[in-house]
């Protein structure tokens, strides 16, 4: 610490009129010190012995890079340019917190084109910064809509990750408490995995603020019936908000082209690494009108001028609307949030383009379409839903007469991390898994999965 | 263009380090930012060129899959492909080298006030880098996760004694995500009491974060703001009076944004746990107390420490953060999971039972977690202490320097005597003789290179104000130089406001226009929004 030297420390000192430092700190009485020294481990004082110590416990950590993963389910390996890992390991926006709008144009910039560049792949005009996940988008989202209609049902499918279902869960409160939003699920259809539009719209009463549709669905689903549910909302009052991996906008249809007004979906899969769940980041999007714009709980870039004639600037738009400018009178809350990750996001699709968006959409399509067929011939394993699905499939053992734990475990003696147990979520699934499929899967990849079940299940 | 007021003579970068070294006060720093005049990533580059490839699909896998569009129901095919900008790796690289370099961000001195700007280790940016960090799963079985569990398991052990706390979590994305945490756990069990529906008032004052209020707000329940008072902190008596059996919990924080302790806290968790609430300690304002108090022992049901602050672990101008909550053992069977436990020599994912499920989606940001836990590590327990003891001293430091620049007080100024590792100022005595705001002057000291200072949280309670904070990273020529511009400036207001007031001058743009920025006809957070509504196809 730079003013650990002694002199230095006099210097202060003697500007403050103490004695000594323990004087500084006359405002705690002395029943609430402590009086001891802190007990933790022995400093490391050296980079070289800190350095030694993480690297020996991460080297504890298998990683997917020295595996061949099949996980998926909210996190995903995509493949990460490295100039996204250049991009945000930038000092000028790694360590700081906050300029004003001129100290920090640059990063406001970048800000601005995550905004622009994501409202262009989901074809919506209003992009608000990023938030925590994708399940805090939702449950924002959620919230948004209740306000917008003054109804406090929402209905959610079934087919939902567990992990943003409780946190979707936690958004929307408490009955014995104010602002809560009773959430209602509705099926999906057992033979194709698509939702149930008859189970829908049986719950779409007019209690109904919102319908959260996700496509492709948790099981990888595609779904196909946008144009029945935002029908069906529009006749019932209620808004649709759609929830999207945008790596998948590529080749599947945006919320904006579906006549979708509201949209949320992770960032991580654009340019951020899994971080073993720390890549995690949401957004929540919609159509340029006054009636969303009102309820954003985030802080929002807009493109402006200086006062320099001709200049270009960035500044927040509707502060005053977020918790920063009206505490608990704003809509819910906002902090700090994962804003770093949205630069790595812009430099994501900036480098990616049209085409590059279009390209890794067909190949996880064609891939995830290969390792079903090649998963499907092992003898007593199926595809739940064969067709019609993006990067995940649901993978059913139930012909194998084996648990899915113990043929996870079985694959990861082989150095295989097979994809998620979906036992405990969905019963009615039996020995079933989640299987996710990238562009970085190889055909010899696939093939020596398709092989090792084979050998684990005979 | 509207350009600095010469100076005299520029000082050499020797002599001024010098003068520093001397105990002068350094001559403002010669400094200009960058300007690129750099157009925005949408209006660059040309149909048809292309960065990123995917990897080619092989044959055996086009063969068998087919052709790609097929795949898709066509109800839900994308018609028209997204107007992305079309450019090389090269082209995307710069440009946003570009913009960083139009970004001050801590190149200067950053003494941003309540988020403890401190050095972020290269070291543990460089361990964050490692596939052990970046390419793990947050599903893989627990045996092929047992560094990451040890690391959020060290993690834990030493807040746990940095708080007297129980069993800490890191799920929360920042501190405001722990402060909703804390309403949820508030909510759970209370309802596990079966008060919740008589329980619905969440207490706070008007000195703790914003996020405080809004957290328990957007939980469901009501909130009762106390005023601060002539001691600067509200009274027990108002406490007493607020509280009551429709009382849920207190979320405070102590010392506050002006270095106050409130010395009667242990008084205020007495009469709330008397009245059946909970006690939360928002530790945003933990770096002059580290290893001098317990949140456990003051008696404190559960606390929140923000690890992109007081932890070492960077900021990232706004995330991704980690506030790490801790809780009592009373109230641990409410934490969401996934909770860390240690048995027979191996690190286990458990989920407690009664728990809240999820605030966000799994553990938390694994690599601020570790970056964290490298900091305790490299700090140790007498680091940590003495970061404490620099912290308090430099801002007592800098704080009898200020009372001694034109135009500044200090807030509360009847209460005398140090402060904590922070205190807020008031510019309201330069304000009203020069016209010249806390804005300008922040704007204007960004022209010397200095990052720009933290204000205040809404509601202002103190007039014009500015909250600088040192901490234990800047050593005092940074704390001089900083003092320095800003009695620069304060002396410049008297003699030149207008200069001040049209600032900044040496920065990559002027002052931005925001007055619009409200109006639906004005705002545009995306540049399709903009072309919009300014006829531009």
């Amino acid at each position: 610490m730079a003013s650990s030297v002694d002199a230095l420390r006099q210097e202060m000192l003697a500007e403050t009129g103490a004695a000594t430092i323990d004087e500084l700190f006359v405002q705690i009485p002395e029943a609430h010190r402590l009086g001891r020294p802190l007990e933790l481990p022995g400093q490391l004082a050296s980079e070289a012995a800190l350095r030694r110590h993480l690297v020996e416990l991460l080297g504890r950590n298998t990683s997917a890079e020295e595996v061949l993963s099949f996980l998926g389910a909210g996190c995903y390996r995509h493949h990460v340019p490295a100039i996204c890992d250049e991009i945000v390991a930038r000092q000028e926006w790694l360590t700081s917190v906050w300029g004003t709008s001129s100290s920090d144009f640059g990063r406001f910039q970048a800000w601005f084109e995550y905004a622009s560049q994501l409202g262009e792949l989901l074809d919506l005009d209003f992009v608000g910064l990023p938030v925590y996940s994708w399940g805090c988008a939702a449950g924002h989202a959620l919230r948004m809509a209740a306000r917008m209609t003054g109804r406090s049902t929402v209905l959610v499918p079934r087919a939902l990750d567990p992990e943003r279902k409780a946190v979707i869960a936690n958004y929307c409160g408490n009955q014995h408490l104010e602002r809560h939003l009773d959430v209602r699920s509705f099926a999906y259809r057992s033979e194709d995995g698509r939702l149930d539009l008859a189970d829908l719209a049986g719950q779409l009463t007019e209690e109904v603020a919102a319908i959260y549709v996700e496509n492709p669905n948790f099981f990888g689903v595609i779904e196909d019936q946008a144009q029945e549910v935002v029908e069906a909302a529009e006749r019932a009052g209620a808004e649709v908000i759609a929830g999207v991996d945008p790596i998948s906008l590529g080749v599947l249809a945006p919320p904006g082209e579906l006549g979708i007004g509201l949209a949320v979906g992770t960032t991580q899969t654009l340019g951020v690494h899994m971080n073993g769940g720390g890549g995690a980041g949401g957004f929540i999007a919609s159509r340029d009108e006054e009636r969303y714009a009102r309820e954003y709980p985030t802080l929002q870039v807009s493109i402006s001028e200086t006062t320099e004639p001709g200049e270009r600037g960035f500044g927040i738009s509707l502060f005053e609307q977020t918790s920063y400018g009206a505490r608990e009178e704003g809509n819910d809350w906002t902090g700090n949030s994962v804003y770093m990750w949205a630069i790595a996001n812009a430099a994501f699709m900036a480098a990616m383009g049209p085409r590059g968006f279009a390209e890794v959409g067909s190949s996880v399509l064609q891939r995830s379409h290969y390792a079903a067929a090649q998963v499907a011939s092992v003898p007593g394993v199926s595809v739940r839903f064969p067709a019609g699905f993006f990067k995940e499939i649901v993978v059913d053992f139930a012909g194998t007469g084996r648990r899915v734990a113990e043929i996870n475990g079985a694959l990861r003696d082989r150095g295989i991390f097979g994809g998620l147990d979906l036992s405990p979520f969905y019963p009615e699934l039996g020995e079933s898994a989640l299987y996710c499929i990238t562009e970085l899967h190889t055909q010899g990849d696939i093939d020596r999965l398709a092989a090792t079940l084979r050998e684990v299940t005979r | 263009m509207t350009t600095a007021p010469e100076r005299e003579a520029v000082p050499s970068p020797g002599a001024r380090a010098a003068a520093g070294a001397a105990g002068a006060m350094p001559a403002p720093r010669r400094y200009h930012a960058a300007v690129w005049n750099e157009p925005l990533i949408m209006e660059l580059g040309r149909p048809g060129r292309r960065g990123v490839f995917a990897p080619a699909v092989e044959p055996g896998i086009g063969a068998l899959a087919g052709d790609p569009g097929a795949l898709v129901p066509a109800a839900a095919r994308r018609k028209a492909p997204p107007a992305l900008p079309e450019l090389s790796e090269w082209e995307v690289l710069r440009h946003y080298l570009r913009l960083s370099q139009q970004t001050l961000g801590m190149m200067g001195v950053s003494l941003f006030g309540t988020c403890t700007m401190k050095y972020n280790p290269a070291v543990s940016e460089a361990l964050s880098r490692l596939p052990e960090v970046r390419e793990v799963h947050p599903l893989q079985a627990e045996e092929t996760l047992q560094g990451l569990l040890e690391v959020v398991y060290g993690l834990d052990l030493a807040l746990r004694e940095l708080s007297g706390m129980q069993q800490f979590v890191f799920q929360p994305g920042g501190g405001a995500d722990a402060s909703y945490l804390q309403a949820c756990i508030t909510r759970a069990y209370h309802d596990a009491q079966g008060e919740l529906s008589k329980r619905v008032e969440v207490i706070t004052t008007i000195q703790a974060h914003p996020c405080n209020s809004a957290t328990a707000a957007a939980a469901g329940f009501k909130v009762i703001t106390l005023p601060l008072e002539e001691k600067g902190y509200p009274s027990l008596a108002a406490l007493e009076s607020a509280l009551s059996d429709r009382t849920a919990a207190l979320f405070v924080n102590n010392p506050d944004d002006m270095g106050i302790y409130n010395p009667e806290i242990t008084d205020w968790v007495e009469a709330v746990h008397r009245a059946g609430g909970l006690c939360f300690y928002d530790h945003a304002n933990f770096n002059g107390v580290m290893g001098k108090i317990r949140a456990a022992e003051l008696g404190f049901d559960a606390c929140m420490f923000m690890l992109h602050k007081t932890f070492g672990a960077p900021k990232g101008g706004g995330g991704p953060a980690v506030g790490a909550y801790g809780c009592s053992e009373r109230l641990a069977p409410y934490l969401p999971g996934p909770v860390v436990v240690l048995e027979d020599g191996r690190f286990h994912i458990t989920e407690p039972a009664g728990g809240v499920g999820r605030v966000r989606e799994f553990i938390g940001n694994f690599p601020q977690i570790l970056k964290a836990y490298a900091w305790v590590r490299a700090m140790g327990g007498e680091g940590i202490d003495e970061a404490s003891d620099l912290s308090v001293l430099a801002s007592n430091y800098m704080g009898a320097r200020l009372r001694r620049v034109p135009g500044v007080t200090r807030s509360h100024p009847s209460i005398s005597g140090p402060r904590m590792e922070m205190s807020r100022y008031s510019l309201e005595t330069l304000t009203r003789e020069t016209g010249v705001t806390a804005v300008d002057v922040q704007n204007r000291m960004t022209d010397f290179g200095i990052d720009a200072f933290w204000l205040s949280h809404e509601p202002w309670v103190v007039p014009e104000p500015f909250t600088p904070e040192v901490g234990e990273t800047w050593p005092k020529e940074d704390i001089d130089e900083w003092l320095a511009v800003l009695e620069f400036v304060c002396r410049e207001a008297y003699d030149d406001p207008e200069t001040v007031r049209t600032a900044p001058h040496n920065q990559s743009v002027h002052r931005v226009d925001s007055a619009h920025l409200d109006d639906p006809g004005g705002w545009a957070t995306t540049w399709r929004a903009y072309r919009a509504k300014h006829g531009r196809a």
